[in-house]
């Protein structure tokens, strides 16, 4: 292939995809434009429904059988991709494109071993033929160490950042000149994520492949691309060099993205997040005008009726906004008003006990014995997922709870709740001891310790309507009649921001926000002391988040209830949390108020989870190098420091063979368990990020 | 996998066990008393009560179940009460029978009904999908005898091809006796055809719809490959189970069929045994049907592990 034809890149122009037959199908893109040149890193970025996955699918010419090119052009190195035939387009698959999914797991065939898809990747037709030794070294490129037992592995047999590696090296193999990466890190640890950014920034930096990035993070986008386009309901809305969209973001929604995401550094009281009300328009119901009027500040009336074309709004900037020049200016704000501020959240006197406390928690999962153990005489095993677990959460506020997976987080809340009681210490509701088990507990304690779970999906029955659902803690747990409880769901719905006709619809005919804010209201339905969220903000878009966490802000200080908030997602902890508790293999490592947790001195891996997380900020990186390994098994947890396997401060053989001291701050709030004392630790501390050139 | 292996065929000495206990505890149940079905309603009470201690009736029942179960295992099945002839010989040529039936029926079943689910899943909602599962359902609704007799009377009366009597006489080789079971052989394919390759349709189509096919595609294997190579070995897995089912009533749930047919196999034995209240032979029949099932689903556990590394490595 010449240089020249080469030099293309990716070329979309005008792209139109519908679902379904007819002129009149539903249009998932409407006449969108994209480039990518060699070499260069586009992000694509958007709430779900955007279109940005139906983009990517359509470049790699994958869409699934009901959707249809309508119009428009792609092409790579300035061959016509849409002109293709099937034999064309095998070609071009083997060579040419290469995807990284976002789920490795299910877009690896389980039946076959690793090393066989990956030479299936190299040769096609004869996958048995391809070169082992190019495989091997593309498995060390990505950061397998030990290429030889990662082939000879099934794919269930790797961990989620392993699979992941995988399947980079599986779309490398082609030496493609586009590759298109879908959302490659969304289900991973903050760790992980960062080690496989980190990766890609390298695998990239210097060739001349083309690399088309979706993403719904902000974050990832800022750290690796060079471009960003923003799509909001299957239009092209803003594209820009990744600083300066950052910088100055001209289109209200860019605005409004940005102000959605909570950021490390800053808390709900020094900045509340300013989410974009409503909800993206379905392709079936579009405005007449700007696709983004009905939910945009800055919209006046020639918006809502003629659809703004995409303009240039200076080099390599487009557009697609009437007033943009306005809010280059500062004449009109395209942010979004903040929420108001009620009142400080109620003292809480000092001699208050607090809203739960656990006391030396340890839960164990006994590992199954069967007849041939038991006839060989050999003991049952036990995994210890919680070894020591002291906690508090105090009154009417907030513990944020992190951790990677594996850590711990979900057992903990599931000891709480009583799902999988705790097989040793205590935990205190309000000082009074709670009995281990759900079964066990009487009602009055159920209405008072509530729980949402990460998917509401499964969390809410599809064939119970929302005011069904919502009525039964008011009938079963406060014993009211059916009228009265009819007015309370009202209500409650109203609180949090949906209108009472929500209580006829069906859990199917809801947003994933919406489902989202009925599990709050039906945890809230009893009028709990105690609430835990288990990734309950997890998984949805930026804009639904922020709407949620403000919702969760607002209704703690309305109701004084104090919440137990687990999440991966540290910047989301520190937004949200009053306290924050760091939990790694089942101990913790780190507690106290947020503001003394988030801050120096960090216990090591505090610091790196920090470290990890991606900036919203292209000027900025992070100063060192992700964390390396993985959270070991809990069956072989280091006799010493859990940590040590992993810590970039290790000291030698104290970390491996003690089990480090706690240490407590002036105040006795502030705990860290390691073996560096605490001053020692403040000197060791540098700067989680740098900056750098963009 | 030897754990695996091992822990299989423990399973299966304990699904024969019980199943033992449980074929002995239900014939003990049956009414009638078998002295008096062996001797008549003329016999005076001396000779039953004779004809019960020898053979054994008046100890209880576990003495009774422990001395069946041991004989059993040793090979002596005891005699027929019909017949008065030693129950093992007959039973195994019998199940000899029912076997080559079996092995036949599948030999055509399996291959063709995978096909047709195939060719059917490829062509989801198209016409051959359509024409597969209208034909499939409309021979599955029939019942056995309507399908066996118009078979008979096309291909033996009409054509003269094939006899339409299948009584094989005992010692014929399976060559020799080829002839005679090709009829009862279409007649139970037939049957298991349809349910087999609607399953694999349906296995075939949720395979497809799986991301890993869309990896394959996008790195540029051929439709084919993808097929044969990544969509099958994962699709098969509940189609196994379900021949491995089949194999337990094709060895002694043909009654119908095998009746037909005049065919000796062991469905025609137990309809025999249970006209005559022929309690040794009934057990001895159960049991050895149960064990060639229980073996039928231990070789599918085993097929699945050797397809599915979940399975063989966990």
């Amino acid at each position: 292939m010449s240089a020249e034809r080469r030099g293309a890149g990716l070329e979309v122009e005008g792209l139109t995809v519908r679902y379904g037959d007819g002129p009149d199908a539903p249009a998932a893109i409407r006449d969108v434009d994209l480039q990518v040149a060699p070499g260069e890193t586009v992000g694509l970025v958007g709430e779900s429904g955007s279109g940005k996955t139906t983009l990517a699918l359509a470049v790699l010419r994958a869409l699934p059988e009901a959707g249809r090119v309508d119009g428009g052009r792609i092409s790579l190195a300035g061959d016509d991709l849409l002109a293709m035939d099937a034999r064309a387009l095998r070609e071009l698959w083997r060579h040419r494109i290469k995807l990284v999914p976002q789920n490795p797991l299910p877009s690896m065939n389980p039946a076959h071993t690793v090393g066989h898809q990956l030479a299936e990747s190299l040769s096609p037709d004869r996958p048995g033929r391809a070169d082992r030794e190019r495989i091997d070294a593309m498995l060390d490129a990505v950061g397998l160490a030990d290429p030889g037992r990662i082939r000879r592995s099934y794919p269930f047999e790797l961990s989620g950042g392993q699979q992941q590696r995988v399947m980079i090296a599986m779309a490398l193999l082609g030496e493609p000149e586009l590759l298109v990466m879908d959302e490659p890190t969304t289900n991973l640890d903050v760790t992980t994520e960062a080690a496989i950014l980190e990766l890609v920034r390298g695998l990239v930096r210097g060739s001349d492949t083309a690399v088309l990035y979706v993403s719904h993070s902000l974050g990832v986008v800022s750290q690796l691309c060079d471009r960003v386009e923003v799509l909001y309901a299957g239009e092209l809305v803003e594209c820009a060099p990744v600083d300066e969209l950052y910088d100055a973001p001209r289109h209200p929604y860019t605005v409004g993205l940005l102000d959605s995401v909570p950021l490390l550094g800053r808390t709900k009281t020094d900045a509340p997040l300013r989410p974009i009300p409503g909800r993206i328009p379905d392709p079936t119901e579009l405005p007449p005008g700007c696709v983004f009027a009905p939910r945009c500040p800055a919209a006046e009336e020639a918006c809502r009726t003629a659809r703004p074309a995409l303009e240039s709004a200076g080099p390599n900037r487009l557009v697609a906004c009437r007033r943009w020049r306005e809010i280059a200016d500062g004449d009109v704000s395209a942010r979004q008003p903040a929420p108001g501020h009620a009142e400080e959240a109620l003292e809480v006197a000092a001699g208050d006990a607090p809203a739960l406390s656990a006391i030396g928690i340890e839960k164990r999962f006994e590992t199954r014995r069967g007849l041939m153990d038991r006839l060989r005489g050999r003991e049952a095993g036990a995994v210890k997922a919680l070894r020591g677990v002291d906690l508090e959460v105090r009154q009417g506020r907030t513990l944020g709870l992190v951790g990677e997976s594996g850590s711990g987080k979900s057992t903990l809340a599931r000891a709480v709740i009583g799902l999988e009681p705790a097989s040793d210490g205590t935990f205190e509701l309000l000082g009074v001891p709670l009995t281990r088990r759900l079964e066990r507990r009487d009602r009055e304690v159920i209405r008072r310790l509530q729980m949402v779970f990460q998917s509401s999906d499964e969390a809410l029955n599809p064939h119970r309507s929302v005011g069904a659902t919502l009525r039964r803690p008011f009938m079963h747990l406060a014993g009211l009649d059916r009228a009265e409880a009819d007015r309370r769901v009202a209500r409650l719905l109203e609180s949090v921001n949906l209108t009472a006709d929500y209580a006829a619809r069906m859990p199917d005919q809801l947003s994933g926000g919406e489902k989202q804010r009925v599990t709050v209201a039906r945890a809230f339905a009893s009028d709990p002391e105690l609430i835990l969220f288990d990734e309950s903000v997890s998984g949805l878009d930026v804009s639904v988040q922020a709407s949620l966490l403000n919702l969760l802000d607002e209704l703690q200080r309305e109701r004084h209830a104090s919440y137990l908030f687990i999440s991966h997602d540290l910047a989301v902890v520190a937004h949200l949390a009053d306290d924050v508790a760091v939990l790694y293999l089942g101990q913790v490592m780190e507690s106290g108020p947020a503001g003394t947790v988030l801050a120096p001195p960090y216990h090591p891996y505090t610091e790196a989870l920090l470290a990890a997380v991606p900036r919203i900020d292209p000027h900025v990186a992070a100063a060192r190098p992700p964390l390396e390994g993985e959270v070991p098994s809990p069956r072989d947890v280091p006799p010493g420091c859990p940590f040590a396997t992993r810590c970039p401060r290790v000291l030698g053989a104290v970390c491996h063979d003690e089990p480090p001291p706690v240490t407590v701050d002036e105040d006795g709030r502030h705990r860290i368990r390691c073996h560096i004392p605490r001053d020692e630790l403040l000197e060791l501390q540098e700067p989680l990020v740098e900056r750098v050139a963009t | 996998m030897t754990r695996y292996l091992l822990r299989r065929v423990g399973f299966l000495a304990l699904t024969v066990l019980l199943t033992s206990m449980l074929v002995f505890a239900v014939t003990q149940l049956l009414p009638g008393d078998p002295a008096r079905i062996i001797l008549g309603r003329e016999a005076g009470p001396a000779a039953l009560a004779q004809l019960r201690e020898e053979l054994g009736l008046d100890r209880s029942v576990p003495v009774q179940y422990l001395d069946w179960l041991g004989g059993f295992m040793t090979g002596d099945w005891g005699d027929s009460y019909g017949t008065g002839q030693a129950i093992r010989p007959l039973v195994t040529e019998r199940l000899g029978n029912s076997l080559r039936l079996a092995g036949l029926t599948l030999l055509v079943a399996v291959p063709l009904a995978l096909l047709l689910g195939i060719v059917a899943a490829v062509n989801a909602e198209r016409w051959p999908d359509t024409l597969i599962s209208v034909g499939s359902l409309a021979v599955v609704g029939l019942p056995e005898f309507v399908t066996g007799l118009v078979l008979i009377q096309l291909f033996s009366f009409q054509l003269g091809w094939l006899p339409a009597n299948a009584s094989i006489p005992a010692g014929t080789g399976f060559v020799a006796a080829l002839p005679q079971l090709i009829l009862p052989a279409l007649t139970a394919t037939l049957v298991m055809l349809a349910y087999v390759a609607r399953l694999t349709r349906a296995s075939v189509l949720e395979e497809l719809q799986r991301p890993y096919v869309r990896t394959a595609r996008l790195k540029g294997v051929t439709g084919r490959s993808v097929l044969l190579r990544h969509v099958l070995r994962n699709a098969l897995l509940p189609a196994i189970t379900v021949i491995a089912i089949s194999f337990g009533w094709l060895i002694s749930g043909l009654i119908v069929v095998e009746n037909v047919f005049n065919y000796p196999g062991l469905g025609r034995l137990m309809t025999f045994a249970i006209d005559r209240r022929d309690l040794p032979l009934m057990q001895s029949i159960t049991l050895v049907a149960v064990v060639a099932f229980a073996l039928a689903n231990l070789i599918a556990d085993l097929l699945y592990a050797a397809l599915d590394p979940r399975i063989r490595l966990s």
